[in-house]
């Protein structure tokens, strides 16, 4: 809401500078988002009229004007390029001494011999937006009205003497999107007092009724329909007092009816709508409900197609207009027209909306709609314009109203206890003092008992309903800034989280620890990531949730997996040419349930990891590989107290290299898959590196997380080590191997280790060598090499029988 | 045997002093003090002595092997000095060269103000409660006095699945969870951090993102109580200087309510372009729980009163890190996270 401060001076006496009053307004919940000076930045620019052009002696582009700028003073030579200026026109003038906004200064000069006493203004060397004049005043000099007088300072005749307040209101005080109603609002914030226009009766209706009828066949959308006539118009300019305060509020001037309409709209908040009587069939207003693609041209020039949601105002033959949302075309006021009726209605807020979105088209009258009006000003309203009108001589009013008033609005009236509002604020405010803050706000109140007071709320303030409406209003009123701070006297509490909370704090802990840095996306991805994952038909993770209103298809269904969007991170990050990768994610995706149920929220982690660590001065580089992500989920599995878990080879996944893929068991349940990215997924994200990823669910690890880690003791007896190095058949599994080694060593075989693993010379075609180092150690005492060397033994000869692994000499 | 025995010291003194290297020293105590050496030799001669010279002479021996004991070991401890010192010389390294490159992992930023956020209302006492992401009409806004129609949704664009399921707008439908969770049991002291998603996408909004509610319901909590649990946060996240101001604003479910300021961190309250000159930073909503709201979640409003607030992450981390770009938090480029 862009507020006039000129304007609102009419309504009320300001006893404070408007830095004071932008302060006020926005520590009372009114947010002054900026004040604008219209004429910040001219000086010495005034009015002036155009005596005579003369071509320049030496120049073809250039031409001599003489130029009276009023006050008694000798006309001026002032030489211009411009190609729009005319005897006999009125210009602005920028005087010898004058400053322009950005900072020009005029001074005297010479243009090929000829002296020139100032400067003539366009628009824009005003600081105006040309938009909207004239073609040849945007390329031109800006043109004055015929009347102007000269020598006026330019500010007064262009209205710039002025200020601009803009307010974000927020939707509680739609109220204060009349000037009258803000200017209540601001005589209560600043004790200063009000000025409100006087407004005429209507007359009798003797007149009127025999001039047009209303019918209003929908009463819960349309509770209130005022019709007044204005014969013998004249449509011409508005006076530029009028056109001043609608542009000041970022309007357009259209012609003097369309500008009362919309300058008592900003005054008292009421939309109203001027209809061209003689276009009016059977001069019939009907307020019903659209016909299913009933169409209507409105006044932007739109053919717009109607269902029976929407309310429309119907003559005899068909829609004139969109009830609180826009015009018609046909019945808009013309140069020609000659009787206006004029509409001031209260249409329901939530049809509007509706209407105005399904439509796309919002207006102001819209707006002020959706947000609700007070449908106890509609007549007040409709007789103000039409004042108005006959002020600006611009037509001669019918008597009477046409009302049709469906549901009569009753006055508000509230039990307040005092003692209530200082136990919320925690303040210690005066009965009398909230009394007088009631009185500022001319809110009738009434004692009428120890600690109750009646107070009735004005028919405008729709927003007070309840009594901590009322206490809020005491808030304000005392000032927020003047309610003491405390600390609540609360019972000791304890801060808990939930379980799941706590592991997700703790995956992030750990996973930075390993040297991965989080990524956060967003909780939708595109339907088409499924494809382009290769999830085969059917595939539990494409049974997901769709967006009904997505604001794209890279964002139309709620995420089943977090690979898609791991995927496009590490694609945007390689085209970045950032090519070395360890990522994490931890997030929820979502698992339909039923159409009518809340979908499961599943908690999952994933992991990415692609190209390496670099070569430095000291360190070889280092490649990304399988086993280097498998080692991040043991990890990751450790610290989290979990032991049973096992990585078993899977190909079931089309989204991972067949024989490079395994499934993530913990306690022999699924919880993630694990593997390379199919070189065919990677195609579809555009990148030509290998990519290696996990993910798994979270859930079944809260229960190890929560366990206490359980101390053993530490080793009193030395241990003794043993290296074994067998050939092994290549199709036997390391987890097989070692799995017999666990078995075989038992209890003094405490610990055991694959440190390579090799293939090629030496090695019989289609067996591999695996050497591991054993660690034989007791509890209770020191181990003799003797039964050493028998457990080690052991062991190698069980797998050399399990698996014909011979030792490798 | 005496002028021997003198000779064989000075000899061996000199000798001794001027050797080169641990080496020559050691083959110098052989020659004079081994088995075979100098000292040895002449000591062979002793028998032929007069026996009352012969302790004389055995006193003068000890003297002369003692002194030039004393000598080697002097002389020992300068070379052996010397070596060393030689030795760590000729290990000088460049300390200038570059150190083993680690790789830390990284929090993403927006983590990182969460769980300083909740640090800090954990301190309080506060309990991180959770709701779902995707909500039901009724919790994101019927029971937060927002029925149908209310010109407040429109300023919370929403994503759809059903007419009646849809992508939370805020954390504040928690508040309704929790509350119809614990009636009629008091305090309840939550804060709840999580995903939003509002309909909206350009340079200063993002679809998708992270706000913390907090939610305090008893007895007897007043404005005022809310204006300090608040200047303690403030503070606690932005510097002990920091005042706040609560301006008066709007919110369905709240009554009073207010936006927050805080004096601005950059300049201090004088003006700059971080606070738009105003001096003054928005960093929340809040307000009195409204008495419907509890009224909706079973608690008496005559009976308990509470306040509530909401924070967004995302902007408190643009604050915090001098963020000037909302997208770089969801690019997710690796060189931006490894900022933090």
């Amino acid at each position: 809401m862009q507020v006039s401060v000129k304007w609102l001076k009419d309504y009320v006496d300001l006893n404070i500078s408007i830095e004071e009053l932008a302060q006020r307004l926005t520590m009372a919940g009114l947010e002054v988002d900026s004040v604008t000076d219209l004429g910040k930045g001219i000086s010495n620019v005034v009015s002036g009229e155009i005596l005579e052009v003369k071509p320049h002696p030496d120049a073809d582009k250039l031409v001599v004007c003489l130029v009276n700028v009023g006050n008694n003073t000798e006309p001026l030579t002032i030489v211009t390029g411009a190609p729009n200026i005319k005897k006999g026109m009125k210009v602005p003038v920028a005087l010898v001494g004058a400053e322009l906004p950005g900072g020009t200064s005029i001074k005297k000069a010479v243009f090929r011999g000829v002296e020139s006493h100032g400067m003539l203004c366009s628009a824009e060397e005003l600081g105006l937006d040309p938009t909207g004049l004239p073609e040849d005043e945007q390329n031109g000099i800006m043109s004055l009205p015929s009347d102007t007088k000269l020598g006026q300072p330019i500010q007064e005749v262009l209205g710039l003497d002025d200020q601009v307040i803009e307010l974000e209101l927020t939707p509680n005080r739609s109220d204060c999107l009349s000037m009258i109603n803000l200017a209540r609002e601001v005589s209560a914030i600043t004790s200063s007092s009000l000025k409100l226009p006087s407004i005429s009766k209507e007359g009798n209706n003797e007149a009127i009724d025999q001039l047009a009828t209303v019918e209003v066949l929908d009463k819960n959308l349309c509770h209130r329909y005022v019709a007044r006539i204005v014969k013998n118009v004249k449509i011409g300019p508005s006076p530029l007092w009028l056109q001043h305060r609608l542009q000041a509020a970022g309007m357009r001037s259209i012609n003097n009816i369309v500008d009362v309409t919309n300058f008592v709209m900003l005054e008292m908040g009421q939309p109203l709508h001027a209809f061209d009587y003689d276009k009016l069939a059977q001069h019939k207003i009907i307020v019903r409900r659209a016909k299913s693609n009933e169409t209507l041209v409105t006044l932007d020039g739109n053919k717009r197609t109607l269902d029976e949601d929407m309310l429309v105002i119907a003559d005899a033959t068909g829609p004139v207009a969109i009830a609180g949302v826009m015009g018609g075309l046909d019945s808009e006021i013309t140069p020609n027209t000659k009787t206006i009726l004029l509409e001031s209605a209260y249409f329901d807020g939530a049809s509007i909306r509706r209407t105005s979105r399904k439509l796309g088209l919002r207006s102001e009258a819209s707006s002020r709609y959706e947000k609700g009006i007070n449908p106890a000003g509609s007549l007040d309203a409709a007789n103000r314009a039409v004042d108005l009108i006959e002020q600006l001589g611009a037509g001669v009013a019918v008597p009477g109203k046409i009302d049709v008033y469906s549901t009569n609005v009753e006055p508000t009236t509230i039990q307040f206890r005092p003692s209530r509002a200082n136990f919320i604020l925690g303040t210690n405010i005066s009965r009398q003092e909230m009394l007088q803050y009631f009185r500022r706000l001319s809110f009738d109140c009434e004692e009428i008992g120890e600690d109750l007071f009646k107070v009735s709320i004005p028919y405008y303030r729709r927003d007070i309903t309840l009594e901590i409406d009322l206490i809020e209003e005491i808030a304000r009123l005392y000032g927020y800034d003047n309610i003491p701070t405390t600390m609540p006297q609360s019972t000791m509490t304890q801060s808990t989280k939930t379980p799941i909370h706590g592991l997700i704090e703790k995956t992030k802990e750990i996973l930075t620890g390993l040297g991965l840095k989080e990524i956060i996306t967003y909780s939708f991805i595109g339907a088409k990531s499924f494809n382009k994952i290769r999830l085969e038909e059917g595939h539990p993770w494409r049974n997901c949730l769709a967006i009904k209103n997505p604001l794209s298809d890279e964002q139309n269904v709620m995420r089943t997996t977090l690979i898609p969007g791991m995927l496009e991170v590490a694609s945007r990050n390689i085209n970045r040419r950032q090519l070395d990768l360890a990522l994490f994610e931890v997030g929820k995706v979502f698992i339909p349930q039923g159409d009518n149920d809340l979908p499961l929220e599943e908690e999952r982690l994933a992991v990415l990891i692609s190209g390496g660590t670099r070569k430095a001065w000291n360190r070889p580089a280092e490649k990304y590989d399988f086993y280097y992500l498998k080692g991040i989920v043991e990890e990751f599995l450790n610290k989290l107290n979990q032991k049973e878990y096992d990585f078993v080879q899977a190909n079931n996944c089309q989204t991972f290299h067949p024989g490079r893929t395994a499934e993530i068991l913990l306690k022999g349940e699924l919880i993630g898959v694990i593997g390379e990215i199919h070189p065919l997924v990677l195609d579809e994200y555009g990148i030509d590196q290998k990519v290696w990823l996990f993910e798994l669910k979270l859930d079944p690890l809260v229960a190890g997380f929560l366990k206490f880690k359980q101390y053993e003791a530490l080793p009193k007896f030395p241990a003794v080590e043993r290296d074994m190095a067998l050939i092994i058949p290549e199709e036997i599994a390391s987890s097989e191997v070692e799995q017999k080694i666990g078995v075989v060593g038992g209890e003094y075989l405490v610990q055991y280790r694959l440190f390579d693993v090799y293939k090629g010379e030496q090695i019989p075609e289609g067996f591999k060598s695996m050497a591991y180092n054993m660690v034989y150690q007791a509890k209770d005492r020191t181990l003799t090499d003797k039964e050493v060397a028998e457990i080690h033994n052991r062991i190698q000869q069980e797998l050399q029988n399990s698996f014909g692994a011979k030792l490798r000499s | 045997m005496r002028e021997e025995l003198l000779k064989i010291r000075e000899q061996g003194r000199l000798e001794l002093d001027s050797a080169q290297s641990l080496e020559e020293l050691n083959e110098l105590r052989i020659k004079y003090l081994g088995k075979k050496g100098l000292l040895t030799q002449v000591l062979r001669g002793m028998g032929s002595l007069d026996p009352a010279q012969r302790p004389i002479i055995g006193q003068l021996a000890n003297e002369v092997r003692d002194s030039l004991e004393q000598c080697l070991t002097v002389k020992s401890g300068e070379l052996q000095q010397q070596a060393l010192l030689k030795k760590l010389e000729a290990e000088v390294i460049d300390v200038t060269l570059p150190g083993k490159p680690f790789v830390s992992g990284n929090k993403h930023p927006l983590t990182l103000i969460l769980e300083e956020i909740k640090a800090i209302f954990t301190g309080m006492g506060f309990a991180v409660a959770e709701g779902p992401e995707i909500e039901l009409d009724y919790y994101n806004f019927e029971a937060l006095n927002i029925p149908k129609d209310h010109p407040a949704r429109d300023m919370q664009d929403s994503f759809y699945i059903t007419d009646e399921i849809l992508l939370r707008t805020h954390t504040s439908p928690v508040q309704a969870r929790v509350m119809q969770a614990m009636t009629p049991e008091l305090p309840v002291k939550i804060i709840a951090p999580g995903k939003v998603f509002r309909r909206d996408d350009d340079a200063t909004h993002s679809p998708m993102f992270h706000q913390v509610e907090g939610l305090l319901v008893d007895k007897k909590i007043t404005f005022a109580d809310l204006k300090g649990t608040l200047l303690t946060f403030a503070r606690q996240m932005f510097g002990a200087e920091r005042q706040i101001r609560l301006r008066p604003s709007y919110f369905p479910f709240t009554e009073p309510s207010a936006e927050v300021d805080i004096s601005c961190f950059k300049c201090g309250g004088r003006g700059c372009n971080l606070c738009k000159d105003t001096g003054w930073i928005e960093i929340l909503g809040s307000g009195m729980v409204h008495p419907r709201v509890l009224q909706m979640s079973g608690y008496d409003p005559e009976e308990v009163t509470g306040f509530a607030f909401g924070m967004g992450v995302e902007r408190i981390a643009m604050l915090k890190y001098g963020i000037d770009d909302l997208r770089l938090l969801f690019e997710n480029d690796v060189r931006f996270l490894s900022q933090f």
